[in-house]
């Protein structure tokens, strides 16, 4: 029996698991249209790579990873491209982000797939197909997957944890994932072993939980993993407390756990990635819970862009006296603003809310200091003191206070006897400190690029003197020739040395604004280049038009 | 946008926290009238409602909503212990100033619930002691050695109507401690002192028992992990030493630890009074540090200062010390620092 | 009488000593006050305070010519800072300024002449181009300050305001009224 640590704090949310646990996975029908969101992903939003008009099959390419931490995102059936334009997605903003608009074609074409070899392709070359397939985290994080499996040169990765704690209350899409595909997320994970390098796997799964811990047990026979069953303790998912719980190792403070040599994945992006590999398809669906107030919760398989009001119509529709819907689970998730928004890569979850299971959180009252959020805080920080400090904007001091270490559980709000939405003053303060941070940095830009110009135009001014001179002198010289004055040649030595000297400076200080620029800059100036000259074409054949 | 998490919360709220208190309270308040008279009753009713008046009256001046704030729970149990501390059957008018004092002026003017420095109920017992000394020393007499007992209506007549038919000879008394002074300062040795009957079998008669009231209450708190185990152990711990080795080096003028323990405020200050979160220290560490100080300084005062017992007096120099104790004793965060251990 | 006074007279020679080398030994080297100015004001250079920058202004804040309130791009917030810096009151923008949402510059680019211009104007290089070449906006270097838009011959830079969108949203402060709200 493994030796299991016990993380600080946490608590017992009710789990609410079994509504939605009664009936299999369902494959989501295919609907006339989706949404599909080209930020899903932690990092720089994928570029759109199709335009409105553009027939695409299922599994095509539609935005291109842009940046390093990025990931592609591809066409969940096939159809036609109706826009590219700012759509609602599901974020607690409310906001609209850049969305490829499909009209499905009602045929489901895919893109032609290949099995990847990847016991024999080469580490680099496989993690770039990952990326192009757009495999991230679907825990909820959605962190790229191909820079997490990525050792490092100097790194070794000796333990690797597939996480199925699923802490969450209400959350049930990795406990049916396990109980119905338990051998093909050991398949994915026995190619992530290869790819990190990694000696030990161990399945981490809640005890709340014993038909997946049974499937995943029966599934592990012989392939050296072993499936751990974890006292049921929120937030007993947390990456920082798995890898706590099972290993003993604690992650650093701003690491990661590859820093304690484990890497933790979800039983759902093991998943993904066998799919990927063994079938050579890209991430265009993941399993969703719909669950709390409607007709018939249970667990989906809902392609990526689905918008939520298809898929709440799929679980029999919302039961009267609905008080709108959770991303995510209770804890964590935030409230959807418009059931237009599709599911997106980090979307596990939509619980419709009612009055009774989701009642408005009581009118808060002061701190009392009780202390009851520093005992049930699993990162071992004194909530009360960071929320002083984030209520009269005190960031600095709730950085001494390491508020940058929560990782908004939200166990604090939980037990707090006043009924202080902690995390919402620690995440207001967090994006604060960011603002900041970026505001900071801006204007040391602005200013230093203000200062280069000022020198910049000293610096012409002079050039300007220096080349007057020299045609002067050179006047001057074309007059003294004759004369074989010595004076004259003697000015005329110092003359070209200070020239020489002012070029050398000159090539010292290049300017700096439009060299070494960083690429997506230049390629942004590029693209503009590019546009112009069709313009220009675009005018001189309007131009022509017009003389005939 | 509504904030996370979106679920029924724990069932925790000020209230219940408060409501826990008062129950934890009961066994002690229990013992004292059966050991004291049925005028803890009145002293408990009267400061209640002041506290009530003077809390609706000051959130009023504020602007604040009354109902949350009237029924948190917060200003009875400042009440309750203000009356607990004080001399019962005292006029109605004493408990009058101390509440004004513990709810006015050590509650609101410091920004109400949650946002005082001081124990209010310590700050109200403080001032009626460095302003009427003469009526903080006339404490109720055990019924045991009291050659009379007012009964409750008595009681109501004394409190507010000043002088009934009995001297206040009959029922009041100086309690154990104020004894021990007295006589000490008269040059009597602590042995010749404690066999006299007020003395009880370890902390006074009738004292001994409501202090054993307090500590199952305090129990209670335990239970409830309202407290923690670090305020109490650490108080009473440390009196226990101090005291222990005070007596250690010179018995003939200090009483044992024990009595230290059972007499006096000690206990009520170990479970309920220094253990309000508001004004006590809220890590770990910082809590052991805060109630040794205190504890200390209990003993100090007791055997040295100019009062009888020192335990307001400690727990409000306690409190001052409070922020920079806490800024000092911050706990480790998970994920940093390990190094102390190879080094 | 005398050997008092010799005595005080040594001790208060002694003391200033101390103090004195303390003084130059601990010396704590600050920011010169421009400098803590400058780090304050938001660098757009944008010149509304009729200076030609934000550090000439902080200059002349520095040397006590110019208000604290002469900054519209810094805003209520900014004044309150510089105000809390210098120890005064702080006061409202100053007559005629006022406080706009962060924009930057955008080219029309079918209408752009590439006349350099607006390079020209640009305090902080942050438009690129050449002459008789399409000028463009760097719009990550841009400030905001609207200094391009004047000198263009053809009207064709304007602002544009920046909006919140996912990349750059922020929790807000949450609300939660304690207080009746009379």
């Amino acid at each position: 029996m493994r030796k299991l640590h016990a993380f600080n704090g946490g608590v017992h949310p009710e789990g609410h698991k079994g509504e939605s646990t009664g009936r299999p996975i369902e494959t989501m029908p295919l609907l006339p249209r989706y949404v599909v969101p080209l930020r899903q992903h932690i990092g720089e939003p994928a570029r759109p790579v199709v335009k409105p008009g553009d027939r695409v099959l299922r599994g095509q390419l539609i935005g291109q990873p842009e940046g390093y931490v990025s990931v592609g995102v591809h066409a969940p059936t096939s159809g036609r491209v109706l826009a590219v334009e700012p759509r609602p997605v599901p974020h607690p903003s409310g906001l609209a982000d850049l969305c490829v608009v499909i009209d499905s074609d009602g045929e489901d074409r895919t893109v032609e797939t290949a099995p990847l070899d990847w016991r024999a392709m080469d580490p680099s070359a496989l993690r770039n197909r990952l990326r192009e397939m757009g495999l991230a985290g679907l825990g909820g994080a959605v962190f790229p997957s191909f820079i997490k499996l990525n050792p490092g040169a100097r790194r070794h990765i000796p333990i690797l944890i597939l996480n199925g704690a699923e802490c969450e209350p209400w959350i049930t899409c990795d406990d049916l994932l396990m109980r119905e595909r338990a051998a093909d997320i050991l398949a994915g994970a026995e190619i992530m072993r290869h790819m990190l390098g990694t000696e030990e796997v161990l399945v981490g799964i809640e005890d709340n939980k014993p038909e997946a811990i049974a499937a995943m047990t029966a599934a592990a026979g012989g392939r050296g993993v072993e499936v751990v069953a974890i006292a049921s303790l929120y937030p007993g998912g947390g990456g920082k407390q798995i890898t706590y719980t099972l290993t003993g190792r604690v992650v650093p403070a701003g690491g990661l756990s590859t820093d304690v040599g484990v890497q933790v994945f979800n039983v759902g992006t093991a998943y993904a990635l066998l799919r990927a590999i063994r079938d050579g398809e890209p991430l265009v669906s993941r399993i969703v819970t719909v669950t709390g107030h409607v007709v018939r919760p249970g667990n989906f398989e809902t392609r990526l862009g689905t918008p939520v009001a298809d898929l709440l119509r799929a679980a029999g529709g919302e039961l009267p006296d609905a008080t709108g819907q959770i991303i995510g689970g209770p804890m964590m998730g935030f409230g959807l603003m418009d059931e237009a928004a599709p599911i997106t890569k980090s979307v596990n979850c939509v619980i419709v809310k009612n009055a009774a299971l989701f009642p408005a959180a009581p009118a808060p009252m002061p701190c009392i200091r009780c202390g009851a959020c520093a005992r049930a805080c699993p990162a071992e920080l004194q909530p009360f003191e960071l929320y002083w400090y984030a209520r009269t904007r005190d960031f600095g001091k709730t950085q001494t206070y390491h508020l940058f270490d929560c990782i908004e559980c939200g166990c604090c709000s939980y037990v707090c006897p006043s009924h202080i939405p902690l995390v919402e003053y620690y995440r207001f303060a967090k994006s604060e400190i960011w603002s900041r941070e970026h505001e900071k940095q801006a204007a040391d830009q602005a200013r230093e690029r203000h200062e280069f110009r000022a020198f910049r135009l000293e610096r012409e001014k002079q050039e300007k003197a220096e080349k007057l001179a020299k045609k002067a002198s050179e006047r001057l010289e074309g007059g003294a020739v004759a004369a074989e004055d010595p004076e004259a040649a003697r000015k005329k030595a110092l003359l070209q040395a200070a020239i020489a000297k002012a070029q050398k400076a000159k090539e010292a200080v290049r300017p700096k604004n439009v060299d070494n620029l960083p690429p997506d800059k230049q390629r942004e100036i590029d693209a503009i280049e590019a546009r112009r000259a069709q313009a220009g074409q675009a005018e001189q054949a309007a131009e022509t038009e017009a003389k005939r | 946008m509504t904030g996370s998490p979106h679920t029924v919360l724990a069932g925790n709220s000020v209230r219940l926290v408060m409501l826990k208190v008062l129950v934890a309270l009961i066994p002690g308040i229990v013992a004292h009238a059966w050991f004291f008279g049925p005028g803890i009753w009145v002293s408990l009713l009267l400061c209640t409602l002041l506290g009530v008046a003077f809390e609706a009256l000051a959130l009023l001046m504020r602007g604040y909503p009354l109902k949350p704030f009237l029924s948190d729970g917060s200003t009875v149990v400042t009440a309750w212990l203000l009356a607990l501390s004080m001399p019962t059957l005292a006029p109605w008018w004493l408990y009058a100033v101390g509440m004004l004092f513990a709810i006015l002026v050590a509650k609101h003017l410091y920004g109400g619930l949650g946002q005082n420095l001081f124990n209010p109920a310590m700050i109200g017992f403080a001032v009626l002691l460095v302003s009427f000394p003469v009526y903080m020393t006339q404490w109720p007499a055990p019924v045991e050695l009291a050659s009379h007992t007012p009964d409750l209506i008595e009681s109501f007549d004394l409190v507010f109507a000043g002088q009934g038919a009995v001297s206040p000879d009959a029922y009041t008394t100086a309690t154990p401690l104020d004894l021990l002074r007295t006589q000490r300062l008269a040059g009597d040795e602590v042995g010749g002192i404690m066999a006299q009957p007020a003395f009880g079998v370890v902390g006074g008669t009738g004292h001994e028992m409501v202090v054993l009231m307090y500590l199952l209450g305090g129990l209670l708190l335990l239970n409830y992990r309202l407290i923690t185990w670090h305020i109490p152990v650490a108080f009473l711990g440390t009196i226990a030493v101090t005291a222990g080795v005070l007596q250690f080096l010179d018995p003939t003028n200090h009483p044992d630890p024990l009595f230290h323990l059972t007499s006096g405020g000690a206990m009520l200050a170990a479970f309920f009074i220094l253990t309000d979160p508001v004004s006590a220290s809220a890590t770990p560490r910082g809590k052991l540090i805060y109630a040794g100080l205190a504890g200390f300084l209990v003993v100090m005062i007791r055997n040295y200062g100019g009062y009888p017992d020192g335990v307001a007096f400690t727990v409000l120099i306690a409190n001052m010390a409070v922020p920079f104790i806490d800024a000092y004793t911050q706990p480790r965060v998970f994920g940093h620092g390990r190094k102390e251990k190879g080094k | 009488m005398l050997s008092a006074i010799l005595v005080m007279a040594g001790i208060a020679l002694v003391l200033g000593g101390v103090l004195g080398w303390a003084a130059i030994r601990f010396r704590v080297q600050e920011d010169p006050l421009v400098e803590k100015i400058d780090a304050i004001l938001p660098q757009t250079q944008c010149g509304q305070c009729g200076y030609p920058g934000c550090k000439p202004y902080a200059e002349a804040i520095s040397k006590g010519d110019a208000d604290i309130n002469r900054c519209p791009p810094g805003g209520e917030e900014g004044v309150k800072r510089l105000a809390e810096l210098l120890g005064v009151e702080p006061k409202p923008l100053g007559e005629g300024l006022e406080h706009k949402p962060k924009s930057v510059a955008v080219i029309d680019e079918a209408l752009c002449i590439g006349c350099t211009l607006c390079i020209q104007a640009c305090p902080v290089d942050a438009i690129v181009g050449a002459a008789k070449q399409m000028h463009t906006v760097v719009a990550d270097e841009c400030t905001g300050c609207e200094l391009c838009i004047q000198p263009c011959p053809v009207d064709c830079i304007r602002m544009e305001v920046i909006h919140e969108d996912i990349a750059n949203w922020k929790w807000r402060y949450p609300v939660i009224p304690l207080k009746k709200v009379a």
